[in-house]
């Protein structure tokens, strides 16, 4: 292969790395050690700094593959969706475990973190494809129409709802839209709010947007008015607005929504949030699993051009704004915001110190606002209705609407925009979920509440959620919840700090100890203790949040634990003799005896 | 001259300049704060998180955080060292150390803390990874030792900015990755640097060993932190 032509196209501009590895894995199907060192020659960057950032991403593949590579959601939805024996019938088809190849070089299997389908689970990635609700039959059919070689765009049969059956996207994932409400699903003409926002001076947006109270709806609901008049102030010779379309909280697809049905209210909003802090620059960071929506979002962009509402001299008022997508590689962490700029940079996705904090520091180190798809589409709405008809919905402190996508146990997964103040119980009724055990609000790096917080309300004072609702009935058991999100965390640690890195293995090794009888009152004061130490000392927000799903199951469901430890003994061992010499009494032919006490 | 900033550590005033981290500004006071990933002249990285203090109840790394003016710092609380203890061992089960046999004994910085701390055994389960040890001509890196500390990756690059050091995967399968063509290159200078550097005992410059015997090296006469703590 020619790698000096194709690398010429990127005029040795590092920041498009990650791309130009993706466009090399497109072509040759993996990254080859010579693809690796011609892009280290060409961006003057050491071999190993190249390797770095292939290995960091989950989707960048360093050795080659199948023609078809799969890769199956292993999120907890999926296996409540009988994840199993979907997993099953691919081995048993293929010919091969997951991990591998099959023989023939035409099938590899792979596991990865939520896709965003968690309404339409078991989900896998094929090709870059969404395939969801798998099936035995389906997967069966799928791996024959592969020996067949058929493209995997024609193994779509039937395309989901709105504009998820465009041309451009021809997707068999739905929206499950159950609840519209007045914000982002409300009456709304595109390029009405970018001509209002116009009119006026950008210190009135920033101040509409702060008067609306909007919060930012990612999950960490820093207000965005603020964010955004740090980032006017800041000098800098070029800002930049960055929308984090990362959503990788497993349980998290309403952005996934928002992006197939509402791309014009978030690229309005972030020209309105360009004018406001000055930036004639947008990026879209778009998660590299939902690649299939990209040539749709790249046509609603020209659209939108065409339209006089982004690019040139914007509805006549001189005013510059251009929008460009940067797609992610897969990981988790680059939904932290600074991990996010770093990945855009095409880096390895880990997160900076701060300060300096994005608005001072950003983008190639230039004043950056990044703010959430949900709430970009929210301030567009804002500009177009004002401060107070949002005010006069949600409460005092949480104002508006916001999109809940709700999985697990209930009658109707999918969308959901409610007004905050909500209570979980009134969420469980109107989702139709029956015989609730516990609910997960946030996800995992979020609450798991029992029914003593069905009361509560899904609010920031309360209960904040970037979107997360995960429902378990009382046929779950907990304790594979929590080491299913264990797990996740583990997965998606950057590696870079001690007590995430090493920590949550280690948190993970004693939950294991708990849940399989062999713990004692010291355990959980111990599972405790680690997890605040992780939680305190950790750098960034991956590490502060992930013993959550042990300290807040801890705190719902007490009993289920100590049920689970000896609550007399001081000390059970871990070690089984037994077990630990069968190797060599295989070998051997001989029957272990335990040493008898003498008489 | 510039106005000095005021802070307390400990309940201790104290004073420095503007500008400086937590860790640099407790030092110019005698009082130290330990740390790993940190080295003087290095851009600091955070990523042990030794040096973690409690600024008004928030956990902030001191080798990062810039001191403000009326900052209450804790750092020698019950709670803090605890903490920091707990760090240290999570260091000692996430690898491979085995001191006696280990050239660093003496100089390494992770076992100097371990000594201050007090650490007789891990509250936490050995999680005795699988390790390699990798040989380049000029040295060898021993990744059972190796904390991640990113001083080698900061450290040791070629007069054209290029890596020789760089972190690979993610997880708990990172690992620091060496440019085996540009580490060939490395002259004698560069390659102790990237031993005296290296905190533990993961990267050892080829063909010397023991030079100081054990007994007589730095942390065998004196605790770390107590060339600052003398200072007072």
């Amino acid at each position: 292969m020619n790698y000096k032509r194709i690398l010429q196209e990127y005029k040795k501009d590092r920041t498009r790395l990650i791309e130009i590895l993706k466009e090399l894995q497109s072509r040759e199907g993996y990254i080859s050690e010579k693809a690796t060192l011609s892009v280290a020659e060409e961006l003057g960057l050491s071999r190993a700094e190249v390797e770095g950032v292939i290995s960091f991403y989950h989707f960048l593949q360093a050795r080659p593959l199948g023609k078809y590579v799969v890769y199956l959601n292993n999120s907890i939805t999926a296996q409540m969706a009988g994840r199993e024996k979907v997993a099953l019938a691919w081995e048993r088809e293929v010919g091969c475990g997951f991990g591998q190849t099959s023989t023939d070089g035409l099938v590899t299997l792979l596991e990865t973190s939520c896709i965003g389908m968690n309404d339409q689970e078991p989900a896998a990635l094929i090709n870059g494809l969404v395939f969801t609700s798998l099936n035995p039959e389906k997967v069966k059919k799928l791996v024959g129409w592969m020996r067949e070689g058929r493209a995997v765009e024609d193994m779509v049969e039937e395309t989901g709802d709105g504009a998820n059956s465009h041309e451009l996207v021809r997707a068999m994932v739905r929206n499950n839209i159950r609840k519209t409400g007045p914000v982002v699903f409300g009456d709304y003409s595109a390029g009405q709010a970018i001509f209002k926002a116009l009119q006026t001076t950008p210190e009135c947006i920033i101040d509409e947007v702060k008067k609306a109270n909007l919060l930012g709806r990612g999950g960490a609901g820093f207000p965005t008015g603020l964010k955004w008049e740090f980032c006017r102030k800041e000098k800098g010779e070029q800002h930049f607005v960055i929308c984090n379309a990362d959503e990788g909280e497993p349980g998290t697809f309403k952005d996934r929504v928002i992006l197939t049905e509402r791309p014009e209210m978030v690229f309005e909003g972030m020209a309105i949030a360009g004018y406001a802090v000055g930036a004639n620059r947008g990026i879209l960071y778009l998660r590299h699993e939902y690649t299939y929506l990209r040539r749709y979002l790249e046509h609603i962009l020209k659209k939108m051009r065409e339209q006089g509402w982004l690019g040139q001299n914007i509805a006549g008022r001189g005013f510059d704004f251009d929008i460009e997508i940067k797609m992610g590689a897969g990981a988790y962490v680059c939904g932290e915001e600074s991990a996010l700029i770093e990945s855009a940079e095409g880096k390895r996705g880990e997160p900076r110190d701060r300060p300096p904090f994005p608005v001072q520091k950003g983008y190639l180190n230039l004043p950056s606002t990044v703010n959430n798809v949900e709430t970009l589409a929210t301030a567009t709405q804002i500009i177009n209705r004002g401060a107070g008809w949002f005010r006069s919905m949600g409460t005092p402190v949480s104002a508006g609407t916001k999109l809940l996508s709700v999985s697990g146990d209930c009658q109707r997964p999918g969308i959901y925009e409610v007004e905050y103040g909500l209570t979980v119980k009134e969420l469980l009724e109107m989702v139709g979920a029956e015989d609730t055990l516990a609910v997960q609000v946030g996800g995992p790096s979020g609450n798991c509440i029992s029914e003593a917080g069905f009361g509560r309300k899904i609010c920031f004072s309360d209960l904040p959620t970037g979107g997360s609702i995960i429902i378990f009935n009382r046929s779950r058991d907990l304790f594979s919840v929590v080491r299913n999100f264990l797990d996740f965390f583990i997965e998606e640690s950057c590696g870079w700090c001690v007590p995430c890195r090493a920590g949550n293995v280690l948190l993970k090794k004693k939950f294991e100890k708990i849940a399989s009888g062999l713990g004692t009152a010291r355990d959980l004061r111990e599972i405790e203790a680690w997890g605040k130490i992780i939680k305190s000392m950790s750098r960034c927000g991956l590490g502060q949040t992930s013993p959550n799903p042990v300290l807040t199951t801890l705190a719902s469901f007490r009993g289920l634990y100590e049920s689970r430890v000896s609550q007399e003994a001081d000390f059970i061992s871990e070690f089984d003799l037994n077990r630990a010499v069968a190797e060599a009494c295989a070998i051997t032919g001989r029957k272990f005896q335990e040493e008898q006490e003498h008489a | 001259m510039p106005d000095k900033i005021k802070f307390t550590v400990d309940g201790k005033e104290c004073q420095a300049e503007a500008g400086l981290t937590i860790y640099e500004a407790a030092k110019a006071n005698g009082i130290y704060i330990p740390v790993l990933c940190h080295f003087e002249g290095l851009k600091p990285v955070g990523s042990c998180r030794i040096c973690s203090v409690r600024v008004n109840g928030r956990w902030m790394a001191a080798c990062t955080q810039p001191v403000t003016p009326g900052m209450v710092i804790e750092n020698s609380s019950p709670e803090v060292e605890e903490y920091r203890k707990a760090i240290i061992e999570m260091l000692f089960v996430e690898g491979n150390h085995f001191c006696p046999a280990c050239e660093k004994s003496g100089n390494c910085e992770l076992q100097a803390l371990a000594y201050r701390y007090q650490i007789m055994v891990p509250q936490f389960p050995y999680l005795f990874p699988k390790k390699e040890i990798e040989a380049f001509p000029k040295f060898l890196l021993e990744h059972n030792r190796c904390v991640q500390c990113q001083r080698c990756i900061r450290a040791i690059q070629t007069p054209d900015g290029k890596k020789v050091f760089a972190m690979k995967n993610r997880s708990g399968r990172v690992r620091i990755n060496v440019d085996r063509k540009l580490a060939a290159r490395l002259s004698d200078e560069q390659a102790q640097k990237a031993m005296d550097i290296c905190p533990v005992g993961a990267i050892l410059k080829k063909e010397v060993g023991f030079r100081v015997p054990i007994g007589k090296r730095k942390y065998d006469r004196q605790p770390i932190g107590s060339d600052i703590e003398e200072k007072k």
